[in-house]
């Protein structure tokens, strides 16, 4: 009953075991190209000074979509940091969106819950007017999310509590964020105006 | 006697199972439950405002499914598992004990996210409160127990087949196993990178829900068409091989269809694709496997109720894993689907129909044994319209709220994404849309009809096979 080779356990116990094993090598290959290419100040994963800098989101004809671009000194809060300091800002900024379970109701890069907005260019929204209010507003609306609500739809952010120097954390971390290459997610995105 | 819920009807490993089973129970209807609440907050965004807002609703809702459906699978393995060795369960104490500390230590995390709920952006904070990585938000200490206690879990299945027979099954099901407790690792670190931390993230939740849990369910489903339908062990064993070998052929890297957008390279557009869009196809053979050997035995079955279940577990997994994942898994259609209510729909189609429906098969095998072995076929005490009504609803109360969340999907794509250009007022634009405001009434009316369906399956679990005389018809 069992002559035939696509009737036989046998093969079919082979089969999975090398597809299975197949699979994660290739798996574990891709792994350890791709992390090199994630990893903090890489090309698509800028270092964490680049809080210091202009960060716009432009269309590149090559690849069809928009992509970051690094531009001219433009330090956050007009406080020039070095790598560390950049890098602890940033990361208790993602400790305290952590913390505050953010995710549960953003995406950060699009993954999380539908509550509200995407983070992943929250930096570049134009939302906040123009790049010259951009960081006033952030630090008020974080700090009281209930008062300063833009929006129609009922929703609003409740007040997390969260201090002038946690959310200037939070800025510098959704700052760098917005200078992730991501393959022009969000698509077809309309960046605040940084001219002015 | 039969008729009676009584504990001299189990096997030791079988008593551990049904413990597993009630504390499942207990989560499912919680999981409904804040399900509904989040649902609410889309409509009424007032409700518990500041008190219990949605990011902890629809975090308690997706935990209580995840950590309900592992207990269901754990429990499914200790009531298979003196069965398919031919042997005692070995280490049962200590499998006692494991289930008391976990179910314990699952206490105390919801109480601290219903009642601490958020903490300020340090170690303690994750340690101790709330990681705030969706699905895996549980506090690192618990991280930590739930993987002491899933050791366990293997320890008793592994070293009960090791001392008992070996079979087709237990094997997959054993290198299954290891497979699922090493991933969990791999979300137990932190970083700062963004683009690194959801790299791994997906690790757990993509190589879970999209690899071992399904070869887990394969497993169960194998050992389920044994004993509902009396199929010959070496065809569901050539069976379980070939879908292991599509599963994890495509799921695996499969998983290249969450690195499109977080920072990772081009190269994953191609392989998450090509690759994504291969999974379906176990889960087309998984229909025709059940369907073909429903047919042959002329769905002569020992228990309708369970047998039921299993063919809507084969039919919920390929529409809701197969076709619903396939609609928004190529890149060109996902770069304006990802982050959507189209995530949701998916979600909500195949968590239910590739996993709780089996989960609830294997409730109704439980019941009917600690009962005695009851009759559970035709004729059924009031032609057994609990267990039909309650598969009615919740299929039709789940597959209603996947369509209302499908039409708002759509709609976001097409207005926040497409017109508006992925703004925050792009993304409000669509949130006040008469289509998606009334994609969310539709699925609050079905999320009620979903909780009618819970109250109801409850019910007759409690009480099927109640006083019945006659014994369970022999496969």
């Amino acid at each position: 009953m069992t002559s035939k080779w696509w009737a036989n356990e046998n093969f079919w116990r082979k089969t999975a075991v090398w597809v299975t094993a197949s699979m994660t090598v290739i798996l574990i290959v891709l792994t350890f190209d791709t992390i090199p290419k994630i990893s903090v100040g890489s090309e698509r994963v800028p270092a964490y000074s680049v809080i210091n800098q202009r960060i716009d989101y432009v269309f590149n004809k090559e690849r069809n979509f928009q992509v970051p671009v690094i531009g001219q000194a433009e330090p956050l809060f007009g406080k020039t940091l070095n790598e560390e300091e950049a890098e602890a800002l940033v990361t208790w900024g993602k400790k305290i969106t952590q913390g505050r379970n953010c995710m549960n109701c953003h995406t950060l890069l699009g993954n999380g819950a539908y509550y509200a907005p995407d983070l992943t260019k929250a930096w570049l929204d134009p939302a906040w007017g123009d790049s010259s209010a951009r960081e006033s507003m952030m630090v008020n609306f974080l700090m009281d999310p209930v008062t300063n609500y833009m929006n129609d739809s009922g929703r609003k952010m409740p007040n997390m509590n969260i201090s002038e120097q946690e959310a200037r954390a939070i800025i510098a971390f959704l700052k760098w964020m917005s200078s992730i290459d991501t393959n022009g997610f969000p698509y077809n995105f309309k960046p605040i105006d940084q001219e002015g | 006697m039969l008729g009676v819920l009584d504990s001299n009807n189990l096997n030791g490993g079988q008593k551990l199972a049904v413990k597993y089973f009630s504390v499942a129970v207990i989560l499912f209807v919680a999981q409904i439950l804040f399900g509904l609440i989040s649902g609410l907050q889309f409509i009424m965004p007032d409700l518990f405002f500041n008190v219990l807002d949605f990011n902890v609703t629809r975090m308690v809702h997706i935990n209580a499914m995840v950590v309900w459906l592992l207990m269901g699978f754990m429990g499914s393995v200790y009531w298979l598992l003196e069965d398919e060795a031919g042997m005692e369960t070995v280490g049962l104490k200590l499998g006692n004990l494991a289930f008391w500390v976990l179910t314990a230590a699952v206490a105390v995390v919801v109480v601290v996210y219903l009642f601490i709920q958020v903490g300020p952006g340090d170690d303690f904070t994750r340690w101790f409160v709330n990681e705030g990585r969706e699905y895996i938000e549980a506090p690192r200490w618990a991280d930590i127990g739930i993987v002491v206690c899933v050791l366990i879990f293997f320890y008793n299945a592994a070293a009960t087949f090791m001392k008992g027979n070996w079979s087709g099954i237990s094997g997959v099901l054993i290198l299954d196993l290891v497979a699922l407790a090493g991933l969990y690792l791999a979300g137990m670190f932190y970083t700062t990178n963004i683009s690194v931390d959801q790299f791994w993230w997906w690790w757990v939740i993509h190589l879970w829900v999209e690899a071992t849990w399904e070869v887990l369910v394969g497993c169960i489903m194998a050992w389920g068409l044994i004993k509902l339908l009396g199929v010959r062990r070496q065809i569901v064993t050539t069976w379980l091989y070939i879908e292991v070998a599509l599963m994890f052929g495509s799921g695996i890297l499969g998983l290249g269809h969450h690195y499109f957008w977080i920072g990772t390279p081009e190269y994953w557009l191609s392989i998450g694709g090509l690759f994504s869009a291969l999974e379906p196809i176990p889960l087309v053979a998984m229909v025709v496997h059940s369907v073909y050997d429903s047919g042959a035995h002329k769905f002569k079955t020992a228990n309708h109720p369970a047998m039921a279940w299993l063919i809507a577990h084969t039919f919920g997994n390929f529409f809701g894993a197969g076709v619903w994942g396939f609609m928004h898994t190529l890149p060109q259609i996902n770069l304006y689907t990802h982050g959507t209510q189209w995530s949701a729909s998916h979600g909500h189609l195949a968590f239910f129909g590739a996993y709780a429906t089996i989960v609830i098969a294997v409730f109704y095998i439980a019941v009917q044994q600690w009962r005695g072995g009851v009759w559970m076929s035709g004729g059924l005490a009031g032609n057994g319209w609990k267990w039909k009504w309650a598969l009615g609803l919740l299929n039709g109360g789940v597959l209603g709220m996947t369509m209302a969340l499908l039409i708002a999907g759509y709609e976001q794509s097409f207005i926040e994404r497409a017109i508006e250009g992925s703004t925050w007022a792009g993304y409000f634009a669509a949130q006040v849309h008469p289509w998606f405001v009334q994609g969310m009434h539709w699925r609050m009316v079905f999320g009620v009809v979903t909780a009618l369906g819970i109250i109801l399956l409850v019910w007759d679990l409690l009480t099927i096979g109640k006083g019945e005389s006659r014994a369970k018809q022999e496969v």
